[in-house]
């Protein structure tokens, strides 16, 4: 399905998602009158399953299990260009953030399942150190996602050795002095404590 | 020599070592004292917004914490970092309700100052000490200024007065002697973490970059975003194979610049850790190091 001939399906609207199915947070999703703006200004439209409008779209019909199947959120990269040109402040990276985190929590497999992986790793990383060990991260990885063995494995030792090389990568990780906090930050299963 | 907060974030750490390395040089020569925030930790990044949000709120928390008992303004090199300390900031002071019991006992994180490092350097009271320190002038570069997104966007977040058009950098480039180059692609967005588990799509925001960089007639790119710079100068080879022509677009960041512009000695040293070598274009430029 290409955004130019994505059609949505007949839906039955419900506003119960907004009222209640956002646990706290709100995004400003009731205030889109769907000039558009997120979409013409989006730099990533071109990878998306569901464009930026349509997102608000089916969150205001209650259509979550929808959201929650979209590789959108996924392909989003964050740059708030849509929020800071919204007249109505619509949060729809803070919304993506949140499909984003629903889907993790519930331990769900998704489509765009290296971005998740590459995400969960990251976290790892900081849950143990503290701060983010690149290479440890990098390698990590490339061993999950089948990039050490697959056909990318020559091009990414390559670019490994060009950086090494050059001293753009650390050997020793980095450790903070004080660690126990991270536990309490870390250990809840639920998105609040 | 006045004092100012530093955190540097973890990639300054390693991918991003000749950024360290050049803000630091540059920043002594305009007698300022970095002072490092003790036991920083992650910002949390991108994995920390998308995965888990109290976790983002509480490494920031901790962040703003640790530094609000150092100098002020705080100023951060990473866009990212400083947008996610921005972001904790700005969201906190209508909930703290986040807060772990740990972070909170932590002390105050209202009040510290953050500040990204290009906005911090291109102010009017910084270029204008960076002027008189001029030795050599970077006549024969023509560079594009690249913002990139987190410095700016949200500019409720921010506090950016010019987040559809900064000019920082454009401003301190000009102060240096570059030719500068305008163009309407300054906070277009690279692709940022995407370069890992989507290079695709990184290579298709940067090609277009490369494309309207080079119509414009730049032969290079400056930044003041790590993720930017890796992005533009590690893959440039292959996203250039990509694109079926020749592209060499140098991408620096603006620190290096500075120090090369104000003679540092060691400028040659961060320069070789690209992968895309600027020594061919600086000895065109007659600026050979």
């Amino acid at each position: 399905m290409t955004p130019e001939t994505a059609t949505l399906p007949s839906l039955r609207p419900s506003g119960e998602f907004l009222r209640a199915g956002l646990a706290g947070r709100e995004f400003n999703l009731a205030a889109c009158f769907g000039c558009k703006k997120c979409t013409n200004g989006c730099p990533l439209t071109f990878a998306m399953d569901l464009l930026p409008y349509q997102v608000v779209r089916l969150a205001q019909f209650g259509q979550v299990e929808q959201l929650l199947a979209a590789r959108t959120p996924w392909v989003c990269a964050s740059c708030q260009t849509c929020l800071t040109r919204c007249p109505n402040q619509v949060d729809l990276p803070g919304f993506m953030d949140w499909l984003k985190e629903k889907l993790f929590r519930a331990g769900a497999e998704v489509g765009e399942a290296r971005t998740l992986l590459f995400h969960r790793l990251f976290l790892e990383e900081v849950a143990k150190r503290g701060r983010v060990f690149e290479g440890s991260l990098l390698t990590r990885f490339l061993l999950k996602s089948g990039g050490a063995l697959g056909p990318e494995a020559i091009k990414n030792a390559r670019l490994g050795w060009e950086m090494l090389r050059r001293g753009r990568i650390k050997l020793v990780p980095p450790r903070l002095r004080r660690r126990r906090w991270l536990k309490g930050v870390f250990a809840s299963k639920e998105a609040r404590p | 020599m006045s004092k100012v907060g530093y955190y540097p974030g973890c990639s300054l750490e390693a991918t991003a070592r000749d950024y360290a390395e050049s803000l630091e040089a540059a920043t002594e020569l305009l007698g300022l004292e970095l002072v490092e925030v003790p036991d920083w930790n992650c910002c949390g990044a991108s994995a920390g917004h998308s995965l888990d949000h109290r976790a983002a709120l509480n490494l920031g928390a901790r962040n703003l914490a640790l530094a609000a008992a150092g100098p002020q303004p705080v100023v951060v090199p990473c866009a990212l970092c400083f947008n996610r300390l921005k972001s904790a900031q700005h969201e906190l002071t209508q909930d703290d309700s986040w807060l772990t019991p740990e972070v909170a006992a932590l002390g105050d994180w209202r009040g510290t100052q953050v500040v990204e490092l290009n906005q911090f350097l291109t102010s009017p009271a910084i270029l204008a000490r960076i002027e008189p320190l001029v030795q050599r002038r970077l006549t024969g570069l023509k560079p594009v200024a690249y913002y990139g997104c987190q410095g700016q966007r949200p500019p409720e977040v921010t506090g950016h007065p010019q987040a559809e058009n900064p000019t920082g950098l454009d401003r301190l480039l000009a102060s240096l002697g570059a030719e500068v180059i305008d163009w309407p692609h300054k906070t277009d967005c690279c692709g940022a973490s995407h370069a890992v588990s989507r290079p695709d799509l990184v290579a298709h925001l940067v090609g277009n970059l490369y494309l309207r960089a080079l119509e414009r007639g730049a032969n290079c790119i400056v930044t003041g975003c790590q993720m930017c710079q890796a992005n533009l100068d590690l893959y440039q080879a292959e996203i250039a194979r990509g694109l079926g022509r020749e592209v060499y677009l140098p991408v620096f960041y603006f620190t290096e610049l500075l120090g090369l512009a104000l003679g540092h000695p060691q400028a040659g040293r961060w320069l070789d850790r690209h992968l895309t070598s600027p020594r061919p274009l600086l000895a065109t430029a007659g600026l050979a190091i």
